[in-house]
């Protein structure tokens, strides 16, 4: 029973941090965005701008939903959540801290599941999520929906296997798929960090995970010029903001992920600074590729489509197979 | 608990429950506080402005078809190649090669459909 609890909470505690922090990214996605572009961001409301998500939240809230009479009704209502679950499921695999933590006298796992497939169930929570743009823009029956649920999906599955195939030099390395002995294969400074053998793999599963996040250089899915608002045109109000909720989540998952599998999860860079817990390390190296994200976005202009399919089948599925093989090689020599 | 299976299945599970809850829990407050007035003309569906002509669901590029049967293929060497870098120290010299053999009779397939074109989009 105790142990039942211990999961309540540790539950609750995973989606305060993943849907608390949704409303700051927000608010810093559009303040870095003004300062790129040598304006201010949001100013009015509150200080600094400061409440201007809530703002947003509460516009959001008192807008009427609609379904249009020529859409799916059923999927048309459910694909919102296919987006937004998967990420929140992909949560649990992540390890904040390390295992048997004596925390008030229980015994305590500072991860909610310690599952032995844990990059397979990653990635395949990964794939679940293209549904939903996809079945959101098929049932919306309309064109611009239409054609960017089409590209999204096609976007998101050409680099899920360049980031599918990115990952398995660091298993080779690690040899395991669970999270948290990959992040134990890490211990002991930066200099055992995954990120410097495996440059490649890293570089190739980050721009992958831009792609993967539908985000600018790759929001080929949602490309405002062209498509109006790609699979989410017919939707409105709140259902609207799950879906863009969904994708603030799947940015954090994705930089959690990306931290722990390639920059040492929750371990601190120099051993003497195993005092500050793990849990602050790990939402700091979030919150860096979090800014990386945000800054490629307002830095870079889109790319076309011929050259994003390009880039993920020509260049990074090559060259993903090739990190693979050199790795199995040099480990097999050493 | 009871045994490491029902333990997965209760944390993903119970994940996935309250995920959705927070979902539909959103929703359902933005449906208490948005008014709502029927209009005829709301649910018509966006077109720039003009009446849609035609039913949406059109016949569209073959080549999205194309990605995805490659998807699937390329998926599923990833997935093959996982149990193998698990055990790739216990297998030695003999994994690595059967590994290449694999692999190499996957990028056959993969330089056939480069050649034929299924990777160009114009």
């Amino acid at each position: 029973m105790t142990e039942f609890i211990i999961l309540i909470i540790k539950l609750v505690l995973i989606i305060a941090v993943a849907v608390g922090m949704v409303p700051f990214l927000i608010f810093f996605e559009r303040k870095f965005a003004g300062f790129f572009q040598s304006r201010m961001g949001p100013t009015y409301a509150g200080p600094w701008g400061s409440l201007q998500s809530f703002g947003d939240m509460a516009k959001l809230m008192s807008k009427e939903d609609l379904v249009p009479a020529a859409a799916d009704g059923p999927v048309f209502r459910i694909a919102p959540y296919i987006l937004f679950v998967p990420a929140f499921v992909s949560m649990t695999l992540i390890p904040f801290g390390p295992m048997d933590v004596d925390i008030f006298g229980y015994n305590v796992d500072l991860v909610v599941s310690s599952f032995d497939a844990g990059v397979i169930m990653f990635l395949a929570l990964g794939s679940l999520a293209v549904y939903g743009p996809v079945l959101g823009g098929w049932a919306s029956n309309n064109n611009w929906a239409l054609l960017g649920a089409l590209r999204s999906g096609a976007q998101m599955v050409s680099y899920e296997i360049s980031m599918g195939l990115a990952v398995v030099g660091v298993i080779v390395m690690a040899n395991t798929l669970n999270f948290v002995d990959i992040v134990d294969a890490q211990a002991g400074g930066f200099w055992n960090w995954f990120f410097i053998p495996q440059l490649v793999g890293f570089v190739i599963f980050f721009v992958a995970s831009i792609a993967e996040l539908n985000r600018d250089p790759f929001n080929l899915a949602e490309a405002e010029q062209e498509l109006v608002a790609g699979y989410m045109t017919e939707y409105s109000g709140m259902r609207w903001g799950i879906f863009m909720f969904g994708e603030y989540v799947n940015m954090v998952v994705m930089s959690a992920v990306i931290s722990t599998i390639f920059l040492g999860g929750w371990r601190a860079p120099f051993e003497f600074l195993d005092v500050i817990p793990g849990f602050i390390w790990l939402v700091s190296k979030m919150l860096f590729f979090i800014f990386l994200y945000m800054w490629i976005r307002w830095t870079l202009p889109r790319y076309r489509y011929n050259q994003l399919m390009d880039i993920g089948w020509k260049i990074f599925l090559p060259l993903a197979i090739a990190n693979l093989a050199v790795t199995a090689l040099i480990i097999s020599v050493v | 608990m009871v045994n490491p299976t029902v333990d997965l299945l209760i944390q993903f599970g119970l994940m996935a429950f309250i995920g959705a809850a927070v979902a539909f829990a959103l929703i359902t407050m933005s449906h208490m506080m948005s008014p709502t007035s029927k209009n005829p003309n709301k649910a018509i569906s966006y077109e720039c402005g003009v009446l849609p002509c035609a039913e949406a669901r059109v016949p569209y590029n073959v080549h999205f078809y194309l990605v995805a049967v490659l998807f699937v293929l390329f998926d599923l060497e990833a997935v093959f190649l996982y149990p193998w870098a698990v055990a790739y120290r216990t297998l030695g010299v003999v994994g690595l090669v059967e590994m290449f053999i694999f692999i190499g009779i996957l990028l056959v397939g993969y330089f056939y459909a480069w050649k034929k074109g299924v990777l160009d989009w114009e």
